[in-house]
C-alpha cells in the first residue's frame, strides 16, 4: 500500500513540475530526461532477456525519419505519421528478428548482426540526402501560428511537452510491469538460460522472442518520434548509427538493467553527467583561455568503463540489490 | 539497359573491380588483428578502429612533427599501439574476462568514447595528413592503380602469411591456439592464461598498428576517422567466422568489391548498404560466419 501512495505522490510532484516556476533549462532537461528514459525502457524490455541488440539505432531512426518524412513531404500529420512509422518499424523487426531467431542468431552474433541493422539506417538515411537532409540534418516543417500546431504535434511551450512526455514515460513504466507480469517473462527467462531446454518443455522460442522484439522496436520508434517532434531537428547522428545504439545500451546498464526504473536512472545519469560536464568545461575555457573539447567525453568514457566494471548490476540494481538483499 | 553494360565493360568499371581488390588488401589486414583477440580471447573490441585511429597520429607525429623517416616512423607506430593494446588488456579486459559477453562489449564500447574525445581533447579535429605519397603508375592507356594500395595489399598478403605461420609452427602459437580451443583445460595444464592473452593483445595492437601505417598512406586522419572503418571490420571478422583468419581474409575481399561495386553504380553509401545487408543475409545462412569451421 505504501508504494502506491508513494508512487502516486511522486506522480503528482512530477505533473506539477512546470506549474511552480521551473526555469526553462530545467525543464528541457527533464524531457530530454523523460524521452530517453522512454526509449532505453524500450531497449531494457527486450535487453534484460540477454537479447542484446545494438541495433536501436535503427529503429529511433525510423521512427524520428519517418514521422518527419511524411509530413513535410506527404503532409501526412504525425497523429498519422507516428503510428506509420512506428509500424514500419515493427515491420523491419519482424523482417530482420524472425531469421536471426530462426537460424539462433545469439550472444556475440545477435548483437553484430543488429549493429549492422544502425549502420543499413544511418547510411540509407545519409545516402538518400536529396529527400532527408543527409548528414546535415532535417527539420520538421513548422506548421501553424507562432508553431504552435495540435495537428502538426508541435508545441513550443515547454509545458505541454513535458506534460506530454511525462504520459509516455508513465506508459512505459506500465508497459514494462505488464511485460514483468506476463507469463512471455517467464518463457524469455527460460529461453536466456537455455533455448533447447525451453523448446522442449514447449516454449515457442522463436515467437517469444519476435514478440518482446517487435514491442521494443515499436517503442524505440515512437522515442524517436517524439525527439523529433521535440527538438524539430534530427541528424542520422542523433537519432541512428552506432553512436546512439551504444549510448542506449550504456545508460541501461549503468541505471539497472533488471529494474522498472533502472532505464530512467540510466537516463539521469549519463544526462545529467552530461549536461554538467558540458557547463563546467564550458567555464574552464575561461580559466585556460582555450576550450578542452572532448573533456566532457573523455571523463564519460572512463564513468562509463568504470560503471562496468565496478557495477555491473548498475547503480539503482546495485542499490536495491543492497538495501532489499536480493539479487536483482 | 543500355547505360548499365555501357557502365559494366567500361574501363572505370575494371579500375573498380581492380581499386576493390587493393581496398581488400587494406580490410585484410584491418580486420587481422581484431579477428586475433576474437578468436583467442573471446572478447570484441569494439575500440578496435579506435587503436586504429591513435596508430595513425603516432605515425603522423613521428614522422611529420618529429621527422622521423617514414620507416622508423611505422616502427614507432607499431610499437605504440602494441604497447596500447597490451595495457587496455591490463587496465580493462582483465576485469571483465569471466563477466557476460554484454558487458564486455560495453566496457571496450566505453574505451571507444573514452579515446575518441582523448584524441579530440589533444590533436584537435582537424584533418591531418601524412603527405607521404607514393604516386600511381599506368597499367594500360586508362588505368591507373595508386601504389600506396599495392603495397598495401602486398603487405597485408605477407602478414596473413606470416601469422598463419606463426600460429601453425611455432611455440607461442601453439600455445594460442590451444588457449582459444579450450580455456579452462590449458589453465589446469599450468599455462599462465593472462600472460598469453596479454601477449595476444599486444600482437592485435601490433597488427592494428600497421594497419594503422597503411592507412596513414591513403586517408587523412581526425578523431572520428575510426567510425568510418570499425563497423566494416566487425562484419568482416564475423562472416569470415571469429577466429578464423584465412576466412577473414577472404571476406574482407568479397566487402571491399561490394562496396566498390556499389559505389561504382551508385554512392559510396549505397555500397556500403549493400555490403551490411548481405553481411546480414550471409548470417542467416551461416550464423556461425560463412568460412567457419564446423564444430
Amino acid at each position: 500500500m505504501n508504494r502506491q501512495i508513494l508512487m502516486g505522490l511522486g506522480a503528482i510532484a512530477l505533473i506539477a513540475v512546470p506549474f511552480i516556476g521551473v526555469p526553462p533549462y530545467w525543464l528541457h532537461i527533464m524531457i530530454v530526461i523523460l524521452i530517453w528514459s522512454f526509449a532505453y525502457t524500450g531497449w531494457s524490455v527486450m535487453g534484460r532477456f540477454g537479447l542484446v541488440s545494438l541495433g536501436h539505432g535503427a529503429f529511433m531512426g525510423i521512427g524520428a525519419y519517418g514521422t518527419a518524412l511524411l509530413w513535410n513531404h506527404a503532409g501526412m500529420s504525425p497523429w498519422l505519421g507516428i503510428p506509420i512509422a512506428m509500424a514500419l518499424a515493427g515491420l523491419f523487426a519482424l523482417l530482420v528478428g524472425y531469421p536471426c531467431f530462426k537460424y539462433r542468431i545469439v550472444g556475440h552474433y545477435f548483437a553484430l548482426v543488429t549493429l549492422a541493422l544502425s549502420e543499413i539506417v544511418r547510411q540509407v538515411i545519409v545516402a538518400t540526402r536529396d529527400h532527408t537532409g543527409g548528414s546535415l540534418g532535417y527539420t520538421p516543417e513548422p506548421h501553424g501560428g507562432e508553431g504552435y500546431s495540435i495537428v502538426a504535434l508541435q508545441f513550443p511551450e515547454k509545458t505541454h511537452f513535458y506534460l506530454i512526455a511525462l504520459g509516455v514515460w508513465m506508459v512505459g513504466l506500465i508497459i514494462w510491469r505488464a511485460v514483468d507480469r506476463s507469463m512471455s517473462r517467464y518463457a524469455l527467462e527460460a529461453i536466456s538460460e537455455d533455448e533447447d531446454a525451453s523448446a522442449s518443455v514447449g516454449v515457442e522460442v522463436t515467437k517469444e522472442k519476435l514478440k518482446i522484439t517487435v514491442l521494443s522496436a515499436v517503442m524505440t520508434a515512437f522515442a524517436g518520434a517524439m525527439y523529433c517532434q521535440y527538438q524539430m531537428f534530427v541528424s542520422p547522428d542523433t537519432v541512428s548509427g552506432i553512436g546512439i545504439s551504444l549510448q542506449i545500451v550504456f545508460a541501461v546498464v549503468a541505471g539497472g538493467i533488471y529494474t522498472r526504473f533502472g532505464p530512467t536512472v540510466g537516463a539521469i545519469i549519463t544526462i545529467v553527467l552530461a549536461e554538467v560536464l558540458r557547463i563546467n568545461i564550458a567555464e574552464l575555457e575561461g580559466l585556460f583561455g582555450f576550450k578542452p573539447a572532448g573533456l566532457d567525453n573523455t571523463i564519460y568514457g572512463i564513468m562509463l568503463v568504470l560503471f562496468i566494471i565496478f557495477l555491473p548490476k548498475g547503480v539503482l540494481g546495485s542499490i536495491q540489490g543492497r538495501l532489499f538483499g536480493r539479487s536483482a | 539497359m543500355e547505360t548499365f553494360f555501357d557502365n559494366l565493360f567500361s574501363v572505370f568499371f575494371i579500375e573498380t573491380l581492380l581499386n576493390g581488390l587493393l581496398y581488400g588488401g587494406v580490410l585484410a589486414l584491418l580486420s587481422l588483428g581484431l579477428n586475433l583477440i576474437f578468436g583467442v580471447i573471446d572478447v570484441v573490441w569494439i575500440c578496435y578502429a579506435e587503436l586504429v585511429m591513435l596508430g595513425m597520429y603516432a605515425v603522423y607525429f613521428a614522422h611529420n612533427v618529429y621527422g622521423l623517416p617514414m620507416l622508423p616512423a611505422c616502427a614507432v607506430a607499431i610499437l605504440a599501439v602494441a604497447l596500447l593494446g597490451y595495457i587496455l588488456h591490463r587496465v580493462v579486459i582483465a576485469h571483465v574476462l569471466g563477466k557476460a559477453p554484454i558487458n564486455q562489449l560495453l566496457a571496450t564500447g566505453g574505451v571507444l568514447f573514452f579515446l575518441q574525445s582523448i584524441a579530440t581533447l589533444i590533436f584537435g579535429v582537424e584533418f591531418l595528413s601524412v603527405g607521404v605519397s607514393l604516386g600511381s603508375f599506368q597499367i594500360t592507356e586508362d588505368i591507373y592503380v595508386s601504389k600506396s594500395q599495392l603495397v598495401a595489399f602486398i603487405i597485408a598478403a605477407v602478414t596473413v602469411l606470416g601469422m598463419y605461420l606463426f600460429l601453425s609452427r611455432s611455440y607461442m602459437g601453439a600455445a594460442i591456439r590451444a588457449i582459444s580451443q579450450d580455456r579452462e583445460i590449458m589453465i589446469l595444464m599450468g599455462v599462465d592464461a593472462n600472460r598469453l592473452y596479454g601477449i595476444t593483445s599486444a600482437i592485435g595492437g601490433g597488427l592494428a598498428g600497421l594497419a594503422a601505417c597503411l592507412l596513414a598512406l591513403q586517408f587523412d586522419v581526425h578523431p572520428f576517422v575510426g567510425i568510418s572503418f570499425g563497423p566494416l571490420v566487425f562484419m568482416i571478422c564475423v562472416m569470415g567466422g571469429l577466429g578464423n583468419l584465412v576466412g577473414g581474409f577472404i571476406a574482407a575481399f568479397v566487402f571491399a568489391q561490394l562496396i566498390a561495386t556499389g559505389s561504382y553504380f551508385a554512392d559510396l553509401e549505397w555500397g556500403a548498404v549493400l555490403a551490411f545487408c548481405v553481411f546480414v543475409i550471409a548470417m542467416f545462412i551461416r550464423p556461425e560466419g560463412l568460412f567457419a569451421r564446423k564444430s
